[in-house]
């Protein structure tokens, strides 16, 4: 079929580039927990954390375009519930995409470890130290993550049913290259 | 020397017996002993939660002052609960084997002011360097309050050696701050 609505160049490049950023940030984030200490595990935290801004600020710019352009429309087949359901997981992804930085962030100043990005900028410690407020932030930061995973399977899940079940362009319009089938 | 320090040196020696009081007797609740490293070009704050002064300070004298230092190694905040079982161990102080650090002053110099010098030998680990540390020196409530800092290297007192010798990842120099409260000394006056 021919696509003719397709999502705009800047919100598909943010959208892939968000995806790589966050799936690696994601098993950075996984294998880097349960390091013993090392001068390897304080690279990978620095660089998690460098990474973790970087999505952040890419989540804003995302989120300001996201406000002024419109994405093309749902397919007008599409059971209203279905829509309800696709636009209540969109926000959900933006306000993960937002909280899970700052969460890291929070967590961060509450540890004592300030995030300085790339070595050379430091970012405001919007908390004091305290142990038991950056143990809590962990948990946050934790089970936002695992909201946001079991977010990516859903949206995977749903892009794919409409590819190869409905044969719709939900999933062909937001590809990089043009669909030719 | 300049000059005017040296008449302002006579003076204080002049005035120095009849406003002599020494301060000897360490507070230790209310001192803290802080150090500052940067892992990843982030500045950590840690502190050493047990040591003990041993001190003679008397401001109008402070060339007759004397000042030793006994930290716990053991005692170490190092900014979380990784970190504080790393730095114990064996590539860091090795706290089985050296479980003290220890400073012993050689001399203390008026800077002008309420401003001094504090030079003496630092042993960590076994090794000892000579460390000069500017502080100031002040009354407070009665006390005698101290304050100063300094930098040292970690890799001269072999204080994170093996894996841990990479500056980069953790560096070289460390910023210790301490904070002393001593009350007069009990016969004084």
């Amino acid at each position: 079929m021919i696509s003719s609505a397709r999502y705009s160049l800047p919100a598909i490049a943010l959208h892939w580039l968000m995806v790589v950023l966050l799936i690696g940030l994601f098993t950075l984030g996984l294998y880097m927990h349960d390091l013993p200490l090392s001068p390897d595990k304080l690279k990978l935290y620095s660089w998690h954390k460098w990474a973790g801004v970087t999505a952040f600020i890419l989540a804003l710019l995302r989120l300001a375009w996201r406000l002024g352009n419109r994405p093309p429309p749902l397919p007008a087949a599409m059971p209203r519930w279905q829509k309800a359901a696709s636009h209540g997981m969109h926000h959900l992804f933006y306000v993960l995409m937002l909280a899970i930085p700052l969460s890291g962030w929070l967590m961060s100043s509450a540890k004592g470890f300030q995030t300085v990005y790339f070595g050379v900028l430091p970012l405001p410690d919007l908390l004091a130290r305290d142990k038991e407020v950056g143990e809590l932030l962990q948990t946050v930061h934790e089970y936002l993550n695992l909201t946001l995973a079991a977010l990516v399977v859903a949206h995977v899940g749903a892009a794919l049913k409409h590819h190869l079940f409905d044969r719709d362009d939900v999933l062909s319009r937001m590809l990089p290259f043009r669909d030719r089938a | 020397m300049n000059p005017l320090r040296l008449v302002l040196a006579a003076l204080v020696v002049a005035s120095g017996p009849a406003s002599a009081r020494e301060f000897s007797e360490f507070q230790s609740a209310k001192s803290t002993l802080h150090f500052v490293s940067r892992q990843m070009g982030v500045a950590v704050d840690g502190r050493f939660t047990k040591f003990s002064a041993t001190l003679a300070f008397d401001p109008a004298r402070p060339a007759a002052a004397t000042a030793r230092l006994e930290v716990d190694l053991a005692s170490v905040d190092a900014g979380s609960p990784d970190a504080d079982d790393e730095v114990v161990g064996k590539p860091w102080f090795n706290v089985e084997r050296f479980p003290t650090a220890s400073f012993v002053s050689t001399a203390i110099r008026p800077l002008g002011g309420d401003g001094f010098e504090l030079i003496g030998k630092l042993t960590i680990k076994g090794k000892t360097q000579e460390v000069i540390a500017p502080f100031t020196f002040r009354q407070d409530d009665g006390n005698g309050v101290f304050d100063g800092a300094f930098v040292l290297k970690r890799l001269d007192f072999g204080v994170g050696d093996g894996v841990w010798s990479d500056v980069t990842t953790v560096a070289n120099e460390v910023q210790i701050r301490f904070h002393i409260v001593a009350s007069p000394t009990a016969s004084g006056n």
